[in-house]
């Protein structure tokens, strides 16, 4: 990974504004979809096709690549945003999310968009499924590198739990999984629905080497990332703390946008807000 | 029983062994032609490799882990995990065949084989160990008779039944080489080997096993063995000649092969050994009825689950023995349309 300059950061901050954009007008288009987690996760996905993956926009299916699985299939918009920001297809395309013929599926598929590696929405399926990429590169003595996002209430399955325990029985130090704790769920608080902590703990106990930091500090994130690739013989996960609809101050902390998109006005606002936010960014030398 | 007359010209075709000779007749589980066909596909490609969880006696991945442990992997009693697992080793190249009993995996694991191996298209293959009442002792829990059902019913995938343990170590090698994702049963106990090395096997193409044009017994399986007596008996004691289609892929069925059974014998008889209800013998019925309207009788679990047993006793209390077939061609003859 390069060093992350000052210039550098601004761009990506600057860019996870433009993925929180696409994200809103999607939704719009879409007029149904997951508003709260795209949002929150728009900087670690801007951080990793910006800064942390190896990958070719313009050759998708290249060999080399890191692959990178959304475990949360539902919060598609933010990859196919953080995609079309980034040159996997025009930023227009976006408006198509969710329509028939799309290659935007309400949740991502595989044989319709290659490069989101899998087909995902239903959930707890991702890790181990990274699990497998990671150990067939073991096999095969390649160094890309697996990167898995998945959501906090999905560590109410059991098959993520099976997968972490794979992870660290073949060693997958190639494998870096990455948690969006937003602590809501279509339901409300996940500590209320199903208590997931000590989450850390948990981890811990299953032999993986866990790091901790904020989700929405693009420049703390990198250097997380780069402390958990230093780590030899062990799986690692980031605990990303973040904010439901960070960005968007109405959507901020509330888990009744969890599956929900914003309406006409919403995302007039929603949009205002950002080009501000764009503003801020800009104006600060 | 000895017999001194020669197979019917359909068998010799096919190079079968004399199974009226019941004295002879080798005796193996169809488990060892997985274990066997296995080994010889990964020592043909490295990238084929093998994914257990917990059971590689049972389900004969022992030659594998013993010859090639580098292309073996044991991830313990955890049947979701063994598909996604593979889904994700097959995007990066791998054709991992991931074994358990069928009521395990694909039962425990279905939504993971929709989704990871299905809609993605994935080069998985899942070898369905212990299918069938005929596990015998172990009971209800572990006969699975429902796989085909589940199976069949997802797009793109493979389903193959192979009739002996010869014709399973064919169909492992073959559907190592096929794309795509993939269910092949088999069963736990020692059946009859009924093919030769000689005798063709082709995915999707469905072998006539003993020719006749009164009634069709279309079977998949072990018990097709029983369909062969069945048949041998019915010419011999009563004169009625039955066609026996070795029908062993079930997805993609051979629709030609069963349209051209139900046309020349005008009556068909199913026989699997499955719930009637939504197995082989279901798709057999959603063919003719929509292009061959055919009078059918179904052999095979009547809605019931199985329970403990010696094996031949459950196959003959749940009315799959070569009597009950032998009844069922009666039944289906007399319904033939004048």
């Amino acid at each position: 990974m390069q060093t992350l300059t000052p210039q550098r950061l601004r761009e990506l901050d600057l860019k996870a504004t433009d993925v929180r954009e696409g994200i809103i007008r999607a939704l719009l288009a879409a007029g149904s979809g997951h508003s709260a987690g795209s949002l929150d996760m728009a900087d670690i996905f801007t951080a990793l096709y910006g800064h942390v993956m190896r990958h070719r926009p313009e050759e998708p299916t290249w060999p080399q690549r890191d692959r990178l699985l959304l475990s949360c299939g539902h919060i598609a918009p933010v990859r196919y945003s953080a995609m079309a920001n980034f040159g996997y297809f025009p930023v227009d395309e976006l408006l198509t999310l969710r329509k028939f013929g799309t290659r935007l599926q309400g949740h991502p598929e595989r044989v319709t968009l290659p490069s989101v590696e899998t087909t995902s929405g239903p959930l707890g399926e991702g890790l181990a499924q990274g699990v497998g990429m990671a150990q067939g590169a073991k096999m095969d003595g390649a160094d890309y590198r697996v990167y898995v996002v998945t959501s906090d209430a999905e560590h109410q399955c059991g098959l993520h739990w099976e997968a972490m325990m794979t992870a660290a029985k073949f060693k997958l130090d190639n494998l870096l999984c990455i948690i969006d704790r937003n602590f809501i769920q279509i339901d409300g608080s996940t500590e209320e629905i199903m208590p997931l902590e000590p989450l850390a703990d948990k981890y811990r106990a299953f032999n993986w080497e866990v790091f901790e930091c904020d989700g929405h500090d693009i420049a703390a994130f990198v250097a997380t990332v780069e402390r958990a690739h230093a780590v030899k013989d062990k799986p690692q996960v980031i605990i990303a703390k973040t904010i439901p609809g960070k960005g968007v101050s109405y959507m901020e902390g509330d888990y009744t946008w969890h599956g929900r998109p914003p309406n006409a006005e919403q995302a007039k606002n929603a949009l205002a807000e950002l080009a501000a936010t764009r503003e801020r960014i800009l104006a600060h030398v | 029983m000895s017999n001194t007359q020669t197979l019917d010209r359909a068998a010799q075709a096919m190079n079968l062994i004399d199974y009226r000779d019941t004295a002879n007749l080798k005796q193996l589980p169809t488990r060892n032609g997985f274990g066997e066909g296995l080994l010889e596909a990964a020592q043909a490609n490295r990238n084929v490799i093998g994914i257990c969880a917990d059971l590689s006696e049972s389900t004969r991945f022992e030659a594998l882990k013993n010859t090639l442990p580098e292309q073996y992997l044991e991830i313990g009693v955890a049947e979701q995990m063994l598909v996604a697992m593979a889904g994700g080793l097959a995007a990066v190249g791998k054709i991992p065949w991931i074994a358990s009993y069928a009521m395990f995996n694909p039962g425990r694991s279905w939504e993971q084989v929709r989704t990871i191996m299905a809609l993605n298209q994935s080069n998985v293959k899942i070898a369905g160990a212990h299918a069938g009442v005929s596990v015998g002792p172990d009971g209800a829990t572990h006969q699975a008779i429902e796989d085909i059902a589940i199976m069949r019913v997802i797009p793109h995938m493979f389903v193959v039944v192979p009739c002996d343990s010869v014709q399973t170590k064919k169909a492992t090698l073959a559907l190592s080489q096929t794309f795509g994702p993939t269910y092949l049963r088999f069963a736990r106990e020692k059946s009859a080997i009924i093919t030769s090395e000689a005798t063709p096997f082709e995915i999707g193409k469905a072998q006539i096993f003993r020719e006749g044009a009164d009634v069709a017994i279309v079977a998949c399986g072990i018990l097709v063995y029983n369909a062969l007596i069945a048949a041998d008996k019915l010419s011999r004691e009563r004169g009625i000649e039955c066609r026996v289609v070795n029908n062993h892929t079930v997805k993609p069925m051979d629709e030609a092969a069963i349209l051209d059974a139900a046309k020349t014998c005008g009556a068909v008889v199913t026989v699997e050994e499955h719930q009637v209800h939504g197995g082989m013998g279901s798709r057999v019925a959603e063919i003719l009825s929509a292009q061959h309207p055919t009078p059918i009788e179904f052999i095979g679990v009547d809605d019931r689950f199985g329970q403990s047993g010696d094996p031949v006793e459950l196959i003959e209390h749940y009315g799959m023995g070569s009597a009950a077939i032998e009844a069922a061609v009666l039944r289906a003859h007399a319904r033939k349309r004048p």
